[in-house]
């Protein structure tokens, strides 16, 4: 395994993980107020939703030639990156509030309760908040994992990072019985951030022709740089006075 | 049709997202990268130029509001 596969691993392993923490922390707000059953079904028809949307997906991106796959695909997950890092950056300057499970959770919750009592049969709302949790936080993953793994021609590593992150938090889940507040979910963000940026910007990059000293190792020099100019965007705008700690907590994804 | 556009609508938000010139100045950024490429040219320095600028401006503009 080379180190831009590790890199790949490593990336889609960690966002991946990110998303379905996301993900749980819906279920288990549906599941626990109102209907186990329905809300596993809606998670259930989420995964085979996804795998259509897969299935649609996998084959189209890796027919593509390599080099407009490369400034194509590459383009897409730079410009998806930015938004990542952006927001991690707003985050970890005060700028934007800082992502919390635990009060996702009691919104989500309490949403829930609000929605009036399930019944023995269907309960519509835990099956759409299930699934459309579950779907769009799943979408995420794919992208990402398809993004990844197309460029690199190894679609069945990257999907193989992603769905152990998936286990893993679902294994946490069930063990847990709670949402995973303890995961340093901001820290990891800000991770995603600089990898899907780093990658977005070599592929892009090689998409089109730009002719990376190095070749393959200026990804050794990129992720780095990349996360030092974050890091150093959030001093500046630490030390600028922009500092707005929030005290409401953020209840949306993202 | 109404369905059509919510699926665009939300392909938009998903890879765009709230700042739709980061999206449109790293398109153009890539379009000129591949045809300085064709004319020989190794501009492997422009995109990382590019995504410095647009990112930073993109948060000065937001944090400058929320002063």
């Amino acid at each position: 395994m080379t180190g831009t596969d590790v890199g790949l691993v490593v990336s889609v392993f960690i966002a991946c993980a990110v998303e379905a923490v996301e993900a749980l922390t819906i279920v288990l707000a549906v599941g626990t107020t109102r209907s186990w059953r329905w809300a596993l079904t809606g998670v259930g028809a989420a995964v085979i939703a996804l795998g259509l949307v897969t299935a649609a997906l996998g084959p189209a991106l890796t027919a593509l030639p390599l080099n407009l796959l490369r400034t194509v695909v590459g383009g897409l997950l730079l410009i998806f990156g930015l938004q990542w890092l952006r927001k991690a950056i707003l985050r970890a300057s005060g700028l934007k509030a800082q992502h919390d499970e635990e009060a996702i959770f009691a919104e989500q919750a309490e949403a829930a309760r609000r929605s009036g009592v399930a019944g023995d049969g269907f309960d519509g709302y835990a099956f759409g908040v299930a699934f459309k949790g579950s779907f769009l936080e799943g979408l995420e993953v794919i992208f990402i994992a398809l993004t990844f793994g197309a460029n690199r021609h190894d679609v069945p590593l990257a999907a193989l990072a992603a769905v152990a992150a998936v286990l893993v938090v679902a294994l946490a889940g069930v063990v847990v019985h709670a949402p995973l507040a303890r995961v340093p979910e901001n820290a990891m963000k800000f991770v995603v951030g600089v990898m899907l940026t780093s990658f977005g910007l070599f592929w892009a990059g090689e998409g089109a022709h730009a002719g990376w000293p190095g070749g393959d190792t200026a990804l050794l020099a990129i992720i780095p740089l990349t996360a030092l100019f974050a890091l150093g965007m959030v001093a500046v705008l630490r030390r600028g006075g922009n500092l707005e700690q929030s005290p409401n907590r953020e209840i949306a994804s993202a | 049709m109404r369905r059509v556009r919510a699926v665009l609508r939300f392909a938009w938000e998903f890879v765009v997202g709230d700042d739709w010139r980061i999206a449109a100045t790293v398109a153009a950024a890539i379009g000129v990268t591949a045809l300085l490429g064709d004319d020989g040219v190794r501009a492997w320095w422009l995109l990382p130029i590019v995504v410095i600028v647009v990112l930073t401006t993109s948060i000065w503009t937001l944090a400058r509001t929320r002063r």
